[in-house]
């Protein structure tokens, strides 16, 4: 067993919280200027001149990257080997949550119920996702998620029978609808097979995969071009403004599933594309 | 690129000189103003309630700015999505709002009700919020300091940089930007 204290883990929680709301992922980074090139709308490439040159005030001022710090998703992959040791785990990561969005005046979008909605005042709680793996070490990403972009994500269940071209259909009917609300260029999450939650965490968990880094499976990977070659024929555009990039990359995610179901969840990311991970 | 400057608060002859598409650099003064502030703020026309500043001719500013770290006025301040603030927007329009700073899509009746007011929607980048925050001089709180981060505020802008989504005219970016560039799928 390796041990690994609770203080650690939030100390870690905490940077990854400030380094993700400043600094923008190097390959989303590499992949707005590939989109500023490519792009032929004038309109397109205005937002695109805005968000390296954004990405560039936010690094040097420390401001954020966006007003919405998002609700903090965190997915732990904890090795088998590990012990935690002095505290709950779910409070380490929350505290450093706390801490990081208090010292760096960080915006605070949590309310404690979805209908009563009191705003919780230090951004906590995250939303943890725990999974436990081999070996004696800890990985923990993270990403702010902004509301604008998760508001119209999308899972549905569709008939074995719809096979690929009914996830298709059904991805681009989500992006279509979605228009400039999730703030264009997007990166897209799919997962495809499980169940319901599974297809969901399968998709949130594609967004963290390195833009430019393809499904290591070919037929996959296939698939993944063929979708954002249609997603970028929609004309949806930076900001919906008009354009030919309306999405910088599509990651998809599969799982082995039940012989009568099809699940398919997508999940976008905006343009603001902010997570972070560290391993303990 | 030609950028048009308007000063606010809006006159009709600047707001009919304003086309789909085109580059607005606006200055003046923007009032802030979230879910939660929008809500208060048609509750007080319901009521029959004097609201606490004019809307005539002003300018909303969907955007709910992160805290100021100290020795700024200002932390990062992006605007939020419009759609979900369509439900309050005509009420708000009857009261001689003439504009609104946002992104992301307006409904039908959003759109028909900003052209009946012969008002217009403007489009900031979303996302950007750290640049967007240079353009922003000053800060007063306007109203609802109750509401904290959700108050209204009043940012005086110069520049502030945005492109016009619906005109007066009938024009709407986001509906026939994405025509010009769309191409028949296989």
């Amino acid at each position: 067993m390796r041990s690994v204290d609770v203080a650690t883990i939030t100390k870690v929680v905490a940077r990854l919280c400030e380094e993700a709301n400043f600094y923008l992922e190097q390959s989303v980074h590499s992949a707005f200027q590939r989109a500023y090139e490519e792009e032929i709308s004038p309109l397109g490439r205005d937002v695109l001149t805005q968000i390296l040159a954004n990405a560039a005030v936010a690094a040097e001022k420390r401001l954020p990257i966006c007003q919405d710090t998002g609700i903090v998703l965190v997915l732990v992959e904890l090795g088998q080997e590990v012990h935690v040791s002095g505290g709950s785990l779910y409070a380490a990561i929350n505290q450093g949550v706390r801490d990081a969005y208090q010292k760096c005046y960080l915006r605070k979008s949590v309310v404690n119920d979805p209908i009563e909605r009191t705003n919780t005042k230090d951004n906590t709680p995250a939303v943890i996702h725990c999974r436990i793996v081999d070996g004696d070490k800890m990985r923990i990403s993270l990403m702010p998620k902004s509301a604008g972009s998760e508001n119209v994500s999308t899972v549905k269940v569709l008939n074995p029978a719809d096979g690929w071209e009914g996830i298709k259909k059904f991805v681009l009917e989500t992006i279509d609808q979605a228009g400039p609300n999730p703030c264009p260029p997007l990166i897209v999450g799919i997962g495809m097979g499980g169940t319901m939650e599974k297809a969901a965490l399968l998709a949130k968990e594609a967004l963290f995969r390195p833009v430019g880094q393809k499904n290591p499976t070919e037929t996959i990977a296939h698939l993944e071009d063929e979708l954002l070659d249609a997603i970028n024929k929609l004309g949806i555009g930076p900001m919906g403004r008009g354009g030919r990039i309306t999405a910088l990359a599509v990651h998809i995610e599969v799982f082995p599933t039940h012989m009568s179901s099809l699940l398919v969840a997508v999940n976008l990311l905006c343009c603001a594309a902010r997570y972070k991970t560290a391993e303990i | 690129m030609h950028v048009k400057q308007v000063n606010i608060p809006l006159t009709d002859e600047a707001i009919a000189d304003l086309r789909m598409g085109d580059h607005v650099a606006l200055s003046g003064k923007l009032f802030t103003a979230g879910d939660a502030a929008h809500k208060k703020l048609v509750q007080y026309i319901g009521q029959g309630r004097q609201l606490p500043f004019s809307l005539v001719n002003q300018v909303f500013y969907y955007a709910v700015g992160t805290p100021p770290p100290p020795e700024r006025i200002i932390g990062s301040a992006g605007p939020t999505t419009a759609t979900r603030l369509d439900c309050y927007t005509p009420a708000l329009l009857a009261q001689g709002l003439k504009g609104v700073v946002g992104k992301g899509y307006r409904s039908a009746e959003v759109a028909q009700a900003m052209r009946d007011h012969r008002a217009v929607y403007f489009g900031a980048v979303g996302g950007v919020a750290a640049i967007l925050s240079q353009y922003v001089k000053h800060v007063r709180l306007a109203a609802f300091p109750e509401l904290g981060a959700e108050a209204v505020y009043e940012y005086t802008v110069v520049d502030f940089p945005v492109v016009v989504i619906n005109d007066i005219h009938g024009g709407d970016l986001h509906l026939e930007g994405r025509k010009v560039y769309a191409v028949t799928q296989d």
